[in-house]
């Protein structure tokens, strides 16, 4: 199992070599579906992408938090947190993958 | 917002493509994200977020219903960890 991180060259140059569109267009369509997803996310939406994850916007309450270091008490305000929820169909080839 | 909504999104800004093409786009980078993940890999869209692997040793797990211990074999979870960039818009910060 290797342990590389890949980037956005890496995802747009999949687009590029798959639909044959150019390097520069293919990176601009990446960033404009990260864009959308983004946008309907921040709009509060639930984006499911089919066979892939859901990611969802949930809301956490304030609390008081402290600081681990001198264990003062500071106020954590209510905060909105992206959750992602993998598909069964990744979950399953994440697993099968990487059991090779 | 599903998949076909996205589609039909990426669609409108780009009346020269066909449609069929930005489906293959969009699900060209679902299956890379998913391909990379599959070798171990991990996946930084700055920004955006990083889709990693995580993985979880093996352990004695109980079926709830009858409490019987069932081994639970060692495997390898997908991970997101949000960017910093789309949290601090979440919370109305820095557009």
């Amino acid at each position: 199992m290797s342990d590389k991180t890949l980037t956005r060259m890496d995802i747009s140059e999949a687009v590029f070599r798959e639909v044959g569109l150019s390097r520069n267009e293919s990176a601009q369509l990446l960033e404009s579906v990260l864009q959308h997803i983004s946008d309907a996310l921040v709009a509060g939406e639930t984006v499911k992408v089919s066979s892939f994850g859901t990611f969802s916007v949930r809301r956490k309450a304030a609390r008081v938090g402290r600081n681990p270091k001198t264990g003062e008490e500071v106020p954590i305000s209510p905060r909105r947190v992206l959750s992602f929820r993998p598909s069964h169909l990744m979950k399953e080839r994440v697993a099968a993958g990487t059991r090779r | 917002m599903i998949r076909s909504e996205l589609v039909q999104r990426i669609a409108d800004e780009n009346p020269h493509l066909y449609h069929r093409d930005v489906e293959r786009i969009v699900n060209t980078i679902f299956e890379e994200i998913i391909r990379a993940m599959e070798a171990g890999n991990r996946v930084e869209l700055r920004g955006f977020g990083a889709f990693s692997v995580k993985r979880r040793d093996a352990r004695i797990g109980r079926n709830p219903r009858t409490g019987d211990a069932v081994s639970v074999e060692a495997k390898a979870v997908p991970f997101f960890k949000t960017g910093k960039q789309l949290r601090e818009r979440l919370n109305g910060g820095s557009e």
